[in-house]
């Protein structure tokens, strides 16, 4: 008996100190280990590190958003309507290509197909469009829909919502803000992206960044500037050259100013866009301009280096979201640098040129929900909540000392041990607390004094009807020991259930519940019964336990 | 200590109180919830903005309703929150009148355009201290350079006065300031704070009366599919744990167990009801609690009727029942009340974040721990007086076997 109480206080000790060990060690650096706290100061650097708290309790921004995925197919079925058009050309079909959208779904609507041609326009669809659907269209034998298969465009609409995620990663990583998430949520057809900032109070800026697309291309110049769309299209009979497209922009004659309005007549086809850039900085120009100045990749530069060498003279047209920014005369070929000049402020410079550093978008992004808790709001939460949990636990602990004796203190000790493990354990799988978490731990405090309650009342039944001490302990643990599994196993599978299909709040209630309640199975049961053991063997034969 | 010494109360000669007791509550709420339309649910599930100010006296709020009024947001609503000395208002909108799908946060822009309006913008060039962020106050040191931290090197003086600039930023968002100074004096109390700062803080600050310290915006979708979440991922969870222990009891424990707990969440959303209180989310993550410590309560009883079932041979189901609820009252009344200790703890000192959260626990703590003895022990009673063909007074001894019969 005594060997094997040794042995379970071992282990009891060891796993105390595995979680305080979990708690207080931060490694301040990857260099470190261990970061043994030696001053108090660290050692609350240590726990403020170890213990991460949730965006409500610590203040900072909560957006919730939707990537529009669709985007990303109409996108696909634009490149596509090109490609078909070009093929159609090259097979002699003299057939239509219209784009249309039906219910969210989006193909190709291909009309007079001659009668001979069908067949070729099966065979077309299968060799050149394989993630393709080319179907018969009801009441027109000469038409057909071109449409994407289903597997195809779930693969386009997730490799979209990946993209962005990274987008949007790589631009909120180059905001500086620190320890930010960003995850899928909701369903699996939602799209929708979470992304807490702790710390950011004012979302606007970043929400600005995060939706910003950016698109950036640079294209040779045909014609222009005109003063409006109308002269534009005047000055070449009304029709366009099928290369090239319109685009407004503002000529700057004076170098300052927002100068007056422009139409550039632009190549369809970009000399280099987006992503072709390696860096972009914000910088000024020799008059004193905001700016952003950028390098091309390697492939990039030879594309530039080749388009400006055969165009000098011309102007290239910088192009940011289908506005034409500035349109610089190619003085001689430029390889792999270019600036984009002038912007309206220093700030926009800046957030532009992060944003082209972060790559595009590839759908746009709708705002589904914002919340931001203030930091003084956070700290009010965190301060009223502890004087509150210890307020609580002091009532609770006193109360099972003045009810218990003796034995109130062993459950005291289990309840402390038990929220120790919990803490260790939110530390060790690197879990946020937030406040539906803390309506677990309480849960859990509330089940782990009904577990001693339950084996203590046992005890005492058990005493009333005369047992020996030794006996009466050993009953009440084995009697209470059938009901504290049932009631604690029931908690756990809800909130496994919980876990598993809940989302946010839900899950971070779930997570600290069933920590919590397998901590106090082995509190209450393993440890409170050590004790009780213990005490029983250091006791005078007769002498009655304190309960 | 020993509050009760083996207590004999019969529970199921009264079970007919209990149970119009509990009827009555349940149709006073479900009138009050039909009455109201429905439950009234908080931003998180309704969609719509909140934005939380505090102000630094007084607040006038119908000068406020009328300034909301002349910018259209006539529908806004305003209340008062938090201690009286705190002077805190949340303005809410809801999501007809603001949202559009392009801009979510259109209406707290609005609201905070209609603060700015109200209290004034301040003297000319000048930045509100009060709604400031670090960066901001910052970049006003950098320039101001009241330290003479420049001639170091750019990073240098960019590095201190960052630091500086969270200081001062922290000092204002902790107790007891809470978001607002009255006077920039008040931050000499900061380290590193020299006359020569607060001079240049003065020239480029002002204090406005009020702070922005939350803001809320929910869109439609997120609402609904927050709410429908919730409901189904509760149900699951009560189906778990019906089936848990159907297991380890019987079926029909698992049935009384679920009624009860269904009770007690009906019961409690009716009260929210009878109170006009919100159903937000931290209501929901109480109502999670509330399921999980009601279902608690109930086993324990479930364990002893079970138990007794097995050691007493010749006993009526009624005696039964009782004598397992006598003696199981000790340590429930304990618990209960302990954990009562705990949540009210938690409602009187918890602060303003946390009270729809710890109100429904402290109700959920009575009601669960009644249910057990009011709705489940009763539903179990009847069940075994029905198929025991009211042979009241002889051991019930089908089931008997039944339950020896599952244990294993």
């Amino acid at each position: 008996m005594e060997i094997k109480i040794r042995t379970r206080v071992i282990i009891i000790a060891a796993v105390m100190l595995l979680c305080v060990f979990g708690i207080i060690c931060y490694p301040a650096n990857e260099q470190e280990m261990v970061g043994f706290p030696r001053t108090f100061e660290r050692l609350k650097e240590n726990v403020r590190n170890r213990i991460r708290l949730g965006l409500d309790l610590r203040g900072g921004t909560h957006l919730v958003l939707q990537v529009q995925v669709e985007d990303a197919i109409n996108v696909t079925v634009d490149l596509a309507q090109e490609r078909l058009r070009d093929e159609l050309k090259a097979k002699g079909i003299p057939a239509n290509v219209e784009k249309k959208t039906e219910d969210r779904r989006t193909y190709l609507l291909i009309t007079g197909i001659p009668q001979d041609k069908s067949g070729d326009m099966q065979t077309l669809a299968t060799e050149q469009f394989p993630d393709w659907v080319l179907a018969r269209r009801a009441g027109d034998p000469a038409a057909r829909e071109l449409s994407l298969k289903a597997t195809a465009a779930a693969a386009i609409r997730n490799q979209a919502l990946e993209q962005s995620k990274n987008t949007i990663r790589n631009r909120i990583d180059q905001l500086g803000v620190t320890e930010p998430t960003i995850a899928e949520y909701g369903g699996q057809s939602d799209y929708e992206v979470v992304v807490q900032l702790p710390g950011v109070d004012d979302p606007s800026r970043v929400k600005d960044i995060i939706q910003s697309t950016a698109m950036l291309t640079l294209k040779i110049v045909q014609d222009g500037p005109y003063s409006s769309r109308e002269a534009a299209l005047a000055a070449h009979g009304g029709i366009l050259p099928p290369d090239a497209e319109l685009l407004p922009g503002r000529r700057d004659t004076s170098g300052a100013g927002p100068g007056t309005e422009a139409w550039y007549l632009v190549n369809r086809i970009a000399a280099v866009t987006g992503r072709d850039l390696r860096d972009a900085q914000p910088r000024q120009d020799e008059n004193g301009r905001p700016s952003v100045n950028f390098n091309l990749t390697r492939d990039g530069a030879v594309r530039f280096g080749r388009v400006t060498g055969q165009n000098i003279g011309k102007q290239l047209a910088i192009i940011l979201d289908n506005r034409v920014i500035d349109a610089p005369s190619i003085q001689s070929q430029i390889t792999d640098s270019g600036r984009i000049s002038p912007l309206p402020t220093v700030n926009y410079a800046s957030d532009l040129a992060l944003v082209l550093r972060s790559g595009a978008l590839p759908a746009s992004i709708k705002y589904l929900e914002e919340r931001t808790v203030g930091p003084s709001l956070g700290a009010d939460s965190i301060r009223h909540g502890v004087v509150a949990s210890i307020v609580g636990l002091l009532a609770v602990m006193g109360f099972m000392l003045v009810y218990y004796k003796g034995s109130g203190v062993n459950a005291n000790l289990a309840l402390v041990l038990n929220v120790i493990i919990l803490v260790a354990a939110l530390a060790y799988f690197g879990a946020v607390l937030t406040l539906p978490g803390i309506a677990g731990v309480i849960l859990t405090v509330g089940m782990g004094v009904d577990s001693n309650v339950l084996i203590f009342e046992r005890i005492r039944e058990e005493l009333r009807m005369g047992k020996t001490v030794g006996a009466a302990v050993a009953g009440g643990f084995e009697h209470a020991f059938v009901t504290i599994i049932d009631t604690h196993v029931t908690t756990i599978v809800s909130a496994l259930i919980l876990f598993t299909f809940g989302t946010g709040p839900i899950r971070g209630f779930a997570v600290t519940l069933t920590i919590g309640l397998l901590a106090n199975l082995f509190t209450s049961v393993f440890v409170s019964r050590v004790i009780f053991d213990y005490v029983l063997t250091k006791r005078e034969k007769g002498e009655a336990i304190s309960i | 200590m020993e509050f009760f010494h083996e207590p004999k109360i019969d529970w199921m000669g009264k079970k007919w109180y209990l149970i119009g007791l509990s009827t009555t509550l349940m149709v006073a709420g479900l009138v009050s919830i039909a009455v109201h339309r429905g439950l009234i649910y908080g931003i998180d599930f309704r969609g719509g903005t909140l934005v939380y100010v505090k102000f630094s006296k007084q607040p006038d709020l119908d000068a406020i309703r009328s300034e909301l009024k002349r910018v259209h947001l006539g529908e806004a609503t305003i209340q008062r929150y938090g201690a009286a000395q705190d002077d805190e208002v949340i303005i809410g909108l809801d999501l007809g009148t603001t949202a559009s799908a392009d801009a979510l946060d259109a209406g707290k822009r609005a609201i905070v355009g209609a603060l700015a309006g109200l209290f004034g913008v301040g003297p000319a060039g000048k930045v509100d201290f009060n709604n400031a962020s670090p960066q901001t106050v910052a970049e006003h040191l950098v320039v101001g350079d009241p330290l003479r931290l420049a001639f170091k090197g750019t990073d240098e003086a960019l590095t201190g006065y960052r630091e500086l600039s969270e200081a001062l930023v922290n000092f204002r968002n902790s107790p007891p300031h809470s978001g607002l100074i009255a006077d920039l004096q008040e931050l000499r109390a900061v380290t590193g704070v020299t006359p020569a700062v607060l001079e240049a803080l003065g020239k480029d600050f002002y204090l406005s009366q009020y702070a922005v310290r939350n803001t809320e915006i929910v869109g439609p979708k997120v609402g609904g599919d927050l709410r429908k979440q919730a409901l189904y991922v509760t149900l699951a969870a009560l189906a778990a744990m019906l089936v848990y222990i159907w297991f380890r009891f019987e079926l029909i424990y698992g049935v009384a167990a679920v009624i009860a707990t269904f009770h007690d969440v009906l019961i409690t959303l009716g009260i929210f009801s009878l109170l006009n209180k919100e159903i937000s989310l931290t209501v929901i993550a109480a109502l999670l609690t509330l399921v999980g410590y009601s279902m608690n309560d109930t086993i324990v009883v479930f364990d002893r009727i079970r138990e007794n079932l097995r050691l007493t041979k010749r006993e009526n189901i009624l005696d039964l029942v009782n004598r397992s609820i006598n003696q199981t009252l000790s340590r429930t009344i304990l618990t209960s009340g302990l954990t009562f200790l705990a949540v009210l703890s938690l409602y009187l000192f918890g602060g303003e974040v946390i009270h729809g959260f710890a109100f429904t626990l402290v109700i959920g703590v009575i009601i669960g721990t009644y249910s057990s003895i009011a709705i489940a022990s009763p539903i179990l009673v009847s069940f075994y007086q029905r198929v025991g063909q009211n042979r009241i007074g002889v051991k019930p001894r089908v089931y008997e076997r039944e339950a020896a019969g599952t244990r294993r």
